[in-house]
């Protein structure tokens, strides 16, 4: 074989590898979906799944009420903590940050979304459960809005960068102050960006176990208040798996796939509104 | 100005409180044991004897072999992703690794419990345990909750890690490389491995120490998939244990004071561990690609 055609064979074969490498990295996203829908759909097809609470093994009609609830409660209260926080230091960085200390705060935040999520599980154990004694639905929202927070930062500067300069030095030129310019033009310009990763953080929370194990704790009972341990989702199929009972584990894929859901529907939609984004800040 | 400052200085405020308090919780333990605590592999809580060390091995081997088999898989991907050309078939795979990272960590574990670890047990570990169990690696008796289950699901998770900051990594080498190498008459493959490869090499392997990092961390999915048991075996097909997965499961139960603070003791190596690797990670993508690649 001449000196060219082995370099060809080799290119081919370098070729199909990597083809097949890119087509591997989608089988495990495939079959975790599958088998998900197939076997956490018996469990939603029944009424009581949505509006029952836990009951004894073995007595029909149990249902994940209670925890449906909580994560609606301790992602909200953490989305309350953690959005504006974020918004307010993603335009932070973009339109105020001095070099600098803008690059620090990145890499802060960086960390903060490498950092284990059991250890900020155990900080806030060391925070709110240690000094008060009690696991509570507040601890457990606090130590989301601590993953949810750098996500928003990110993604807010991420959108608050593709507004175009012409925007805030039209602004500046009509006399605004620099605080209204960055609140009143250019926030609003990043409305959808802004958004977008928001709902992509609210996203990750709710699918999150280890955090809210030593702070959220659990709770087999229906509470809608955040002083009481409260249950979610993520420790349903986490505790419910772990159990040697078909109908817990019937259960747990259930909200399995409910997690599931919630996260395809949001990072989907996102997808569309971050289109929209680019194409507004291509207008602007 | 002042206040959207203070706002955004919370995040390196919060990183520093976060390994503050939890060195506060692990002093019991950290004045009982002292260094000894990282060395010891006696973890007896009826008998208050607490070590470090098979949690650390289980840590590191679980996360160093997720790693092995993700770095060419997702490398492969990001090399794919970046090419300009079949926009379609790439837009679909980019968009299918991005879900791979957005689901939860316990939708992996159950999956991993019940569908993928039986069917490794019956397909894999068994049938290799039964052939080569003299070599100590391979050892039997193959259990289904095992260091290789865990890491094969841990190499799943890490894979868009790896995958979306190597394809920012490998866009930001300066196309001019790559035609000046194409009019040479290099062809594709030679154009990636001797070109563009090198050039990005400072990034990827960035992007791999950032794996690593999250691999370091994870949490539940491993501890459904490890077997949870605090011995230094060297089979694969054995259980093992690591510092994430034995704070969620001991942690609760945990009594007394030594117990807790041993337990967060460890919680305080993982987050030290976890704040090098990543420091070190981002400092190196960052040199390649600019800030806004790890975004």
């Amino acid at each position: 074989m001449s000196r060219n055609n082995r370099r060809l064979l080799a290119d081919g074969v370098a070729r199909a590898l990597v083809y097949a490498m890119a087509l591997l990295a989608l089988v495990p996203l495939s079959l975790v979906l599958l088998y998900t829908v197939v076997n956490g759909l018996p469990a939603l097809t029944h009424v009581d799944f949505f509006i029952h609470v836990e009951r004894p093994v073995g007595i029909p009609g149990a249902g994940v009420a209670h925890a449906i609830v909580g994560t609606a409660v301790m992602v909200g209260l953490a989305s309350l903590m953690s959005i504006p926080v974020g918004v307010i230091g993603g335009v932070n960085l973009v339109e105020y940050g001095r070099a600098r200390v803008a690059s620090w705060i990145r890499l802060a935040a960086d960390v903060l979304v490498g950092t284990p999520s059991i250890a900020i599980g155990l900080f806030v154990y060391a925070l709110l459960v240690a000094p008060f004694k009690h696991f509570s639905g507040f601890a457990g929202s606090v130590a989301l809005a601590v993953l949810m927070l750098p996500v928003v930062i990110r993604a807010t500067e991420g959108a608050v960068a593709l507004v175009p300069g012409g925007l805030r030095e039209a602004g500046l030129a009509l006399g605004l102050a620099r605080w209204r310019v960055a609140l009143q033009l250019v926030l609003p310009a990043a409305a959808p960006g802004v958004l977008t990763g928001a709902m992509l953080a609210v996203a990750r929370a709710a699918g999150e176990t280890a955090p809210l194990l030593f702070t959220g704790f659990g709770n087999r009972f229906f509470t809608t208040n955040p002083a009481q341990p409260m249950s979610a989702l993520p420790l349903i199929v986490y505790h419910d798996a772990l159990t040697p009972y078909p109908s817990l584990v019937e259960q747990a894929w259930g909200a399995a796939l409910m997690l599931i859901l919630l996260t395809l529907v949001v990072n989907l939609a996102s997808r569309y509104a971050l289109r929209r984004q680019i194409a507004l800040a291509g207008k602007l | 100005m002042v206040i959207t400052t203070a706002v955004a200085l919370l995040v390196p405020l919060v990183v520093i409180v976060i390994v503050l308090l939890l060195a506060g919780g692990a002093q019991p333990a950290i004045q009982q044991f002292g260094a000894h605590f990282l060395l010891s592999s006696a973890w007896n809580p009826v008998k208050q004897q607490f070590g470090a060390e098979p949690f650390i091995y289980g840590t590191l081997v679980t996360s160093v072999l997720a790693l092995a088999m993700a770095l060419p898989v997702g490398v492969g991907t990001a090399v794919f992703l970046a090419e300009p050309s079949l926009p379609r078939i790439r837009g679909t795979i980019g968009i299918g690794v991005e879900l791979l990272a957005a689901i939860p960590s316990v939708v992996y574990g159950i999956w991993g419990l019940y569908v993928f670890a039986p069917w490794l047990l019956m397909h894999v570990s068994r049938p290799i345990t039964e052939r080569f169990g003299s070599v100590p690696v391979l050892a039997g008796p193959a259990r289904q909750t095992s260091v290789l289950a865990a890491s094969i699901v841990l190499a799943v998770m890490i894979l868009p890690t790896l995958a979306a900051i190597s394809r920012e990594v490998v866009r930001a080498v300066p196309s001019g490389l790559k035609e000046n190498s194409f009019a040479l008459g290099a062809t594709w493959w030679e154009t990636i491995w001797k070109v563009i490869l090198p050039a990005a090499r400072p990034g990827i392997f960035g992007a791999t120490v950032l794996a690593f990092g999250r691999a370091l961390g994870e949490t539940i999915a491993v501890t459904m998939l490890i077997g949870n048991r605090p011995q230094i075996q060297t089979s694969l097909f054995g259980p093992a244990y690591t510092l994430a997965s034995v704070i969620a499961n001991e942690f609760t139960e945990a009594t007394g004071t030594l117990y807790p603070a041993a337990l967060i003791e460890l919680g305080l190596i993982l987050m030290l561990v976890a704040l090098v690797v990543n420091l070190i990670a981002l400092l190196l993508v960052r040199s390649v690609a600019g800030e806004g690649a790890t975004r």
